[in-house]
């Protein structure tokens, strides 16, 4: 490594090769690494969830055994939230974080790197556990103790250590984010300049060091009493399966605020752009999302209102629940406020950003009705919770995903995507999306439990059209395959300007389209 | 390299090297764990859990080892250098929340889920599951005595967890006193502190190793003695886990002390070291007081 920092007074590009990505400690590369295992793990969970809906096509048991299902809402969870949403955001913001604040690079390339390529073979271990004799964990992606301990397939073990791994891997990143915005601003880029896409990332990286340890130890105690003896979530030796809710809940709401906020950002930078206005309201979205972090530490028992809750619980996760909706609502406030009298244009980010507006706040309300906690006792469970978050995770983050990689591709590669394809992309995905999980609402309060392989006669029309949305929503996934493929290897898409939008905001815009293999060579000056 | 320049590093093949292996050792790590429950543990895992700590070691000694190096021709820049610093301050934090979790669940089961068992507070009503629990701290008599035998006994707070107390306490004076010598250049007595830090971390390690020898075999308190036997050793284990780490961190710095690794300003291995050390301290004072004295 020595000979490396020598070489930092020339210019040098991208070594030839596929050690390039193996070696690299370029916050483009691995960026770039992200985003791909990102898309191959949307792939497989996607098929996944493609397997679930086929199943529930009709009422019966046509296609897989009870086991089999549920291995496969676990893996479809857990694949989701860790192996697509979480890298996605991650190589968004190793693309845009040193772009945007000016900086050559991340403030630890190695580590970097290193926290990346743990990833693929944390997910090779966790994929491999379907092979193993008893199959895959099937005890869904929050794992509730006893199911995940005395109750677990042989394969759990694999799962704890797969779930170390990422959590080593996350910490990691996150530190490297954290450390670059502290340190690593342009001359002139004071915190209240940054960028909305930084803060959101700040905030959110202090919440995955603040959690991820916690799930790690969560999963530890699940591994110490599987395997050695220990009662932590086991009442005969004083412990309780509900302490696992709580650890897992501690850990899992905060992670629920990790999958949104960095997508607030970017819908705030897109939603400006096509506005041609500047956000309405930085300073609160700012202080909003600051807010959001700080309460996902005091509300996660709201999960858990059916499992037997003191009265005084009930009632203080209910209300501080509720108060999530505050900074909340200001943001959508906000962002509806900025598109007022703009002049806005329809390309494929800005419509998949009004999208994110639109159907996180739907999301959102059924996340408020969720949080009365006698309310709750009616929905726990059904397909109105799998309706809810689907909506902040669908057309929530993965919507703002789709959006950012829309928005910024052009200055990544150099290249437009094909509008034509990007807008067939949105239509079908924002029909597909409405006409998989809106349904699920009325089913859901219908008394339609989740997780379930079979269901009732009743259920039996709006799970078909369920499945049938489904399908078109993963099949219209493929047009975003091609239509990235044809952008960048295929090198189609006529040559984008260094602006690329009309008068789009922040650093990146300044630096040449594609943007060259080191952003910054020297700090540029942020008025 | 004081130009305004930025320092933009080049490829190394280290990150991919930890990568694997790490997920050599906690694959092999989780087969041993996974064949002995079912049966009989393979050779292969244990083979590979060999090799695999083996690549750790080195992976260890190689990154660490550049990254010294760099420091020691001067590479660093006053950026880079801020960015470990805050680097240690965020990873030790995490370090803080993972500790959390487990007193999360000691606190969890002393105040909640025992007293419930037992029959009292909000949800009494649990004691239906083992009618003629009653609900006690330290937790000797578990609901299931057939499956968590209990204990006879806990340690007592004020002989040997006291001495500990006493040692690691000495040790974080100690070790701000080799800190002062190593400003005021006087490496004799930064090693003579540095020597007697971890000397005591080891002592403190010896009278943990007896004191687990005693509950054991004494006083019948194992991890499968119930919740309080759970929370005791996972508490006091990880945090002898960190001590370790801690005392091999220090054990590092006497090394680089001696081989003039540092500068009265610049010397961030040893404070992070140092840091390390103080958050280790913290939590057995937290320990201490939550775990053998209440």
């Amino acid at each position: 490594m020595s000979h490396a920092i020598e070489s930092a007074d020339h210019h040098h590009g991208p070594d030839k090769g596929f050690l390039r990505w193996v070696y690299t400690t370029n916050h483009k590369d691995i960026g770039t690494m992200y985003l791909l295992l990102a898309l191959g793990s949307l792939l497989i969970g996607g098929t996944m969830a493609f397997v679930i809906r086929a199943e529930l096509f009709q009422p019966g048991l046509q296609l897989v055994d009870p086991n089999f299902f549920n291995q496969m809402t676990t893996m479809h969870g857990l694949i989701m939230v860790f192996g697509a949403i979480m890298p996605a955001f991650v190589g968004l913001a190793n693309w845009l974080v040193p772009m945007m604040i000016g900086a050559p690079d991340m403030a630890l390339p190695r580590i970097n790197n290193w926290s990346f390529w743990l990833l693929p073979f944390a997910f090779g271990m966790l994929l491999c556990t379907l092979f193993m004799d008893g199959g895959a964990p099937n005890f869904g992606w929050t794992f509730y103790a006893p199911l995940s301990t005395s109750y677990a397939p042989p394969s759990v073990t694999f799962f704890i250590f797969s779930v170390h791994i990422m959590g080593i891997s996350s910490i990691m990143g996150a530190v490297n984010v954290i450390v670059t915005i502290f340190n690593m601003r342009a001359p002139g880029m004071t915190f209240m300049k940054m960028p909305l896409f930084v803060w959101t990332w700040l905030i959110t990286a202090f919440l995955l060091i603040a959690v991820m340890p916690v799930l790690a130890g969560v999963v530890t105690m699940m591994l110490m009493d599987i395997h050695f003896g220990t009662s932590f979530f086991d009442a005969a030796g004083g412990g309780d399966p509900v302490l696992f809710q709580h650890v897992f809940w501690f850990f899992g709401h905060p992670e629920v605020y990790i999958m949104i906020l960095p997508a607030f950002g970017i819908v705030s930078h897109i939603i400006s752009t096509f506005s041609r206005k500047p956000l309405f309201g930085y300073t609160s979205m700012v202080w909003a999302t600051a807010s959001i972090a700080v309460l996902s530490f005091i509300v996660w028992a709201h999960h858990m209102f059916t499992v037997g809750l003191p009265l005084v619980g009930e009632l203080f996760f209910m209300y501080s629940t509720m108060l999530i909706a505050v900074p909340t609502g200001v943001k959508v406030f906000n962002w509806v406020t900025t598109m007022f009298r703009g002049s806005m244009t329809f390309e494929t980010p800005m419509l998949f950003a009004i999208a994110f507006v639109v159907l996180f706040t739907i999301g959102g309300l059924s996340g408020l009705m969720l949080a009365i906690a006698p309310a709750d006792f009616q929905y726990h469970d059904t397909y109105f919770v799998v309706a809810h978050f689907h909506y902040v995770l669908v057309p929530g983050a993965l919507f703002s995903i789709l959006a950012g990689v829309y928005y910024w591709l052009p200055k990544w590669c150099g290249r437009m995507y094909s509008e034509t394809l990007g807008k067939w992309h949105f239509w079908l995905s924002f029909i597909g999306v409405n006409i998989t999980f809106f349904p699920m609402h009325f089913v859901g309060l219908a008394g339609m439990p989740r997780r379930i392989p079979d269901y009732a006669l009743q259920f039996a029309d709006f799970n078909a059209i369920v499945s049938v949305g489904a399908f078109i929503f993963g099949l219209s996934q493929l047009i975003f395959v091609y239509n990235l493929w044809r952008t960048t290897i295929g090198g189609k898409g006529e040559q984008a300007t260094d602006k690329v939008w009309d008068e789009p905001d922040g650093l990146e815009w300044d630096i040449p389209s594609p943007a060259p293999y080191h952003s910054f060579q020297e700090p540029p000056q942020v008025k | 390299m004081n130009t305004p320049k930025y320092y933009v590093p080049a490829r190394s093949h280290w990150p991919i090297f930890g990568a694997v292996a790490v997920f050599l050792t906690l694959f092999s790590m989780a087969s041993i764990i996974h064949e002995s429950s079912q049966g009989s543990v393979g050779t292969g895992s244990v083979v590979l859990a060999v090799i695999s700590g083996f690549l750790m070691l080195y992976m260890l000694f190689g990154w660490f080892g550049e990254v010294v190096n760099e420091g020691l021709r001067g590479l660093n820049s006053d950026q880079l250098k801020r960015s470990f610093r805050f680097s240690m301050g965020w990873f030790i934090f995490s370090e803080v929340m993972f500790f959390a979790a487990f007193f999360g669940a000691l606190f969890y089961a002393r105040m909640f889920a025992v007293p419930w068992l037992g029959g009292e507070g909000a949800k009494g009503e649990a004691n239906m599951l083992w009618e003629g629990f009653t609900a006690h701290w330290p937790l000797l008599t578990t609901p299931d005595m057939n499956t968590y035998p209990g204990a006879m006994g806990v340690i007592d707070a004020w002989k040997l967890p006291f001495i500990n107390t006493v040692l690691l306490i000495i040790s974080s004076v100690t070790l701000t006193f080799a800190h002062h010598s190593l400003r005021a250049q006087n490496k004799a007595a930064t090693l003579k502190w540095i020597a007697l830090t971890l000397a005591l971390g080891v002592a403190f390690m010896c009278v943990q190793i007896y004191e687990y020898g005693h509950a054991m075999n004494d006083l019948n308190l194992t991890l499968n003695s119930g919740i309080y036997g759970s929370t005791f050793f996972m508490l006091t284990g990880f945090h002898g886990a960190h001590v370790t780490l801690g005392a091999i961190m220090i054990f590092v710095m006497y090394w680089r002390v001696k081989n003039d690794h540092f500068t009265p300003d610049d010397h961030f291995g040893f404070e992070a070291a140092a840091w390390y050390w103080h958050f280790v301290d913290v939590v057995w004072l937290l320990l201490f007081t939550f775990v053998y004295v209440f």
